[in-house]
C-alpha cells in the first residue's frame, strides 16, 4: 500500500491539476452543451410560441360563436292566420308577416319604433325565424289561440353588432343592415328584448343556407363525424388487429410477409386525398354506394385508419417478451390460446392506444371527404344508425372547410368555434390515450 | 458415495421414457445438435452438463418441441417417448407439450394471479371439472412446488411480483398443475440463492417418484447431488452419459474429464 501512495507524484508532477478549475477541454465540452441546450430551447420555445399563437387566434375568433343573440316578441297565436299560412304556398313567407306584425307592434305599443321604418326594423329579425316559429306551431297545436312570448334568433350582423364584429361604420358600407337597424338593437338590448346567450343550437343545429348564419350549427357534421368514426372502430381495429396478430405470431418469416410489411408502411405514408380517390372510384363508382354517405366516408377513412392501427398494434406485440409465449406454450397452450389469454390482453394498452390515435387522425381528416361528396350542404339529420349511415351528412372538418369559403364574416366566426369543438374532441381523445398508456404501463 | 449406490439401483429398474434416434438441429446454417443418439429412463433425473453454447438447451427444446416454434430451426432423426415417435406427423405439439412440462431458465411468471398462473394449465387441458377441485390441484401444485406456505396467504397477488426464486418455483407448481410425464427444466436453478436451490433440488428428488426428469444445469454439484444420470455435451456432440456417479469419478472421454475437472467450459 505504501509504495503506492508514494508513486503517484513521481508519475504526475507534469499534468498535475486542480479539480476547482475546468481544463480546455471540459470548459468546450460544456459550452457545446450550453448550446445545445439553448437550441433546444429555442425550438420548444418556437413551437410553444406558434401553439399559443393558434389557440389565441382561434379562441379569440370561435369562442364567440358559442353565444347568440335573441330577440323576445310576444306573437298572438292568432288561429284565422295561422291556418291562412299553412293553406299558403310559400308558407314561410306567411309566418313570416305574422312575426313581424307582432314585432312592430310590440315596438310600437313600446314606443322603440322611432326614426326607422317598419319594414326596416321587422328586418332584425333572423330568416330563420319563421322555420323556427312554425315548427313550433306544428309542435304544439294546442297553443294556438293564446297569446305566447317567443324568442327568436336576430339576424347575423345585428348578433355580429353585439359581438364587436359590426360597427356604425361597416354598417354604412352594408347591404344587409343599416345603422337605423343597429340603433334599434341597441334600444332593444336597453329594454331588455334583446340579449345574448349561450347557444345550444350551435352543437345540435344542422347547417344553415348563406343567408343565415345566425342558424348554422354542427349538429349534422358532428352526427356524420361520429357515425363514421363507429364505422373505423367497428372495422379498422377488428382487421387491423387480427392482420396484426398475424404477421406478429403466425405468418411465416419470408420474402412475401417481408413485401406485405413493407407495404403497410408506406400505406401510412400515402397521401390522405388519394384514398378519397380510392373511394370515390371503388365504393361510389363501383360499388355505388350513395354519396356524402357517412358509410362511405367511414369506409375510407378505415382504409386510411388500418396501417396506423397494425402498426401500433404489431409494435404492442412485439413489447410482449417472448417468454409469455414460452411459458404459454410450455403449459401446452395452442399458438391460438398463447396469444389470446396472455399476449394480447398484456398488448391491449398499446392497440387501443394506437386505435385512440388513429382514430383522432381520422376525425381531423378533410381532403379524401370532399372527393366523396361529403362537403355538400346537409340541411337534415342522418338517421339513426345503421340506415343513417347511408343519409347524407357532413363531418366537423368539412364543416370548418365549408365555413370558411362562405363570404359572410359569421360564417367565419362559426368555423372558428367548429375548430374549437374539433380541437376539444381530439384533445379528449389523445388524453384517453395517454391515459390508457399511463394506467397499463406494465414492466416486466 | 453411498447414496449413489442407491440411485444407481433404481435406475436399473426402471424403463426407458425418451429414446432419441440420430438427432440433427440446424439453425439455418448453423449445427446445432449433431447426431445425438439417447435413451432417458423414466422415474429418474437426468442432468444435462456442458460448456455454454454446446446445445444442451436446444436439445431440451427438440423434446417438447419447443424449437418448433423457432423459425429457423430444423430438426431431423427420431424422439421417442414410450415408444411414438414425437415429430410424426399426427403429433399434435400442444397435446405434447402438456404430457412433457417445461421450466425455463428465467422465471417467467404470467402476469397473473399467483392462482390463475397454476390454475391455467389445468383450466385449457380441463383437469377440473370445477371449482373446487381446481382449488386442490393449484394447492397440491404449489406444495410440489415448495412455494405454498410463502403464497397461501396471496393467491390473488399478481406472480410477477414475487422474489426471483419464488418466481421459479411458481413456474415449477404450473408445470407439475398439468400432470406432465416428463419434465424438462432448463437451468432452474439460475436464478436462485442456496436456501431456494436446495429447496428446488429436493423437489426435484421427490418429483423423481412420478416423473422422468430432465435438467440442465452448469453446476457439477448440482449435477452430481440431484441426477442419476449425466449426459455430456460438447459443441453439439454427445460425448458421454452413463450413471452420474461413473461420469464423475471415472469418465471416459478426455473431454470430460476436462470440462468437470474445470480445464473446458
Ligand atoms: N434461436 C436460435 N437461432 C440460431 N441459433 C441458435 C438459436 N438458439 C441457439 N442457437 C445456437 O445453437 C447453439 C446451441 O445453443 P444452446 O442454446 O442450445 O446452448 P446451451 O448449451 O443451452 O448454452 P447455455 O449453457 O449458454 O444455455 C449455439 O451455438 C447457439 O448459438
Ligand atoms: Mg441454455
Amino acid at each position: 500500500m505504501s509504495d503506492i501512495a508514494a508513486s503517484p507524484p513521481a508519475a504526475g508532477e507534469g499534468r498535475k491539476t486542480s479539480l476547482l478549475r475546468e481544463t480546455d477541454r471540459v470548459r468546450k465540452r460544456n459550452a457545446a452543451e450550453r448550446r445545445f441546450e439553448l437550441y433546444g430551447m429555442a425550438a420548444v420555445g418556437i413551437g410553444l410560441l406558434a401553439l399559443a399563437f393558434l389557440l389565441l387566434s382561434i379562441l379569440g375568433n370561435g369562442l364567440s360563436s358559442f353565444r347568440q343573440t335573441f330577440v323576445d316578441v310576444p306573437v298572438a297565436l292568432d288561429p284565422v292566420a295561422i291556418e291562412e299560412a299553412e293553406a299558403s304556398v310559400v308558407k314561410t313567407s306567411r309566418y313570416r308577416d305574422i312575426i313581424e306584425g307582432a314585432f312592430v307592434s310590440a315596438l310600437e305599443a313600446r314606443g322603440l319604433l322611432e326614426g326607422i321604418d317598419p319594414e326596416e326594423a321587422a328586418g332584425i329579425i333572423s330568416e330563420e325565424a319563421p322555420a323556427q316559429f312554425r315548427d313550433y306551431v306544428r309542435a304544439n297545436p294546442e297553443a294556438v289561440g293564446r297569446p305566447g312570448e317567443f324568442t327568436f334568433l336576430v339576424n347575423g350582423r345585428i348578433d355580429g353588432f353585439f359581438k364587436g364584429r359590426v360597427t356604425f361604420e361597416s354598417a354604412e358600407l352594408d347591404g344587409n343592415v343599416t345603422p337605423a337597424q343597429l340603433r334599434l338593437a341597441e334600444r332593444l338590448a336597453g329594454a331588455g328584448l334583446i340579449d345574448t346567450r349561450f347557444n345550444w343550437a350551435f352543437f345540435t343545429a344542422p347547417d344553415a343556407s348563406g343567408q343565415r348564419p345566425e342558424a348554422a350549427g354542427l349538429g349534422v357534421a358532428i352526427l356524420g363525424s361520429a357515425y363514421m368514426m363507429l364505422v373505423v372502430l367497428f372495422l379498422a381495429l377488428p382487421i387491423g388487429v387480427a392482420a396484426s396478430i398475424y404477421l406478429e405470431e403466425f405468418a411465416p418469416r419470408n420474402r412475401f410477409t417481408d413485401i406485405i410489411e413493407v407495404n403497410i408502411s408506406n400505406l401510412a405514408a400515402v397521401p390522405s386525398i388519394v384514398f378519397g380517390i380510392l373511394g370515390l372510384a371503388i365504393f361510389i363508382n363501383f360499388a355505388g354506394l350513395p354519396q356524402s354517405a357517412p358509410i362511405v366516408g367511414g369506409l375510407v377513412l378505415t382504409l386510411m385508419t388500418l396501417p396506423t392501427i397494425i402498426i401500433a398494434t404489431r409494435s404492442a406485440l412485439k413489447a410482449v417478451p417472448p417468454s409469455i409465449r414460452d411459458a404459454a406454450l410450455g403449459v401446452g397452450a395452442s399458438k391460438l390460446q398463447s396469444v389470446f389469454h396472455h399476449v394480447l390482453p398484456l398488448a391491449a394498452p398499446g392497440i387501443l392506444t394506437g386505435t385512440i390515435l388513429g382514430l383522432a387522425q381520422a376525425l381531423g381528416e378533410t381532403a379524401p371527404l370532399l372527393l366523396i361528396g361529403m362537403v355538400a350542404f346537409v340541411g337534415e339529420y342522418p338517421d339513426a344508425p345503421p340506415e343513417g349511415l347511408f343519409d347524407p351528412a357532413t363531418a366537423l372538418p368539412v364543416q370548418v372547410y365549408n365555413w370558411t369559403q362562405k363570404a359572410d364574416p359569421a360564417f367565419v366566426e362559426r368555423a372558428s368555434g367548429a375548430i374549437i369543438v374539433l380541437l376539444a374532441f381530439l384533445v379528449v381523445m389523445n388524453a384517453i390515450a395517454i391515459l390508457l398508456r399511463r394506467r397499463f404501463e406494465r414492466r416486466w | 458415495m453411498n447414496d449413489m449406490r442407491i440411485t444407481e439401483r433404481a435406475v436399473d429398474l426402471s424403463e426407458t421414457k425418451i429414446s432419441a434416434r440420430n438427432v440433427q438441429v440446424f439453425y439455418g446454417d448453423t449445427h446445432a445438435i449433431k447426431d445425438v443418439s439417447v435413451d432417458i429412463a423414466d422415474k429418474t433425473v437426468t442432468a444435462f452438463i456442458g460448456p455454454s453454447g454446446c446445445g444442451k438447451s436446444t436439445f431440451l427444446r427438440c423434446i417438447n418441441r419447443m424449437n418448433d416454434t423457432i423459425d429457423t430451426a430444423r430438426v431431423t432423426g427420431d424422439i421417442l417417448i414410450d415408444g411414438e415417435d414425437i415429430y410424426d406427423r399426427r403429433v399434435d405439439p400442444v397435446q405434447l407439450r402438456a404430457k412433457v412440462g417445461m421450466v425455463f431458465q428465467k422465471p417467467n411468471p404470467f402476469p397473473k394471479s399467483i392462482y390463475d398462473n397454476v390454475a391455467y394449465g389445468p383450466r385449457i387441458h380441463g383437469l377440473a371439472r370445477n371449482k373446487v377441485e381446481l382449488d386442490e390441484i393449484v394447492e397440491r401444485s404449489l406444495r410440489r412446488g415448495a412455494i405454498w406456505d410463502e403464497v397461501k396467504d396471496r393467491l390473488d397477488a399478481p406472480g410477477t411480483g414475487l422474489s426471483g426464486g419464488q418466481q421459479q418455483r411458481l413456474c415449477i407448481a404450473r408445470a407439475v398443475a398439468t400432470e406432465p410425464e416428463i419434465l424438462l427444466m432448463d437451468e432452474p436453478c439460475s436464478a436462485l440463492d442456496p436456501i431456494a436451490t436446495a429447496q428446488v433440488e429436493e423437489l426435484i428428488d421427490e418429483l423423481r417418484r412420478n416423473y422422468s426428469v430432465v435438467i440442465v444445469t452448469h453446476s457439477m454439484q448440482q449435477a452430481a447431488r440431484v441426477s442419476q444420470k449425466t449426459a455430456f455435451f460438447h459443441l453439439g456432440h454427445l460425448v458421454e452419459y452413463g450413471e452420474t456417479g461413473q461420469i464423475f469419478t471415472t469418465p471416459r472421454d478426455p473431454r470430460t474429464e476436462s470440462y468437470i475437472t474445470g480445464r473446458i467450459g
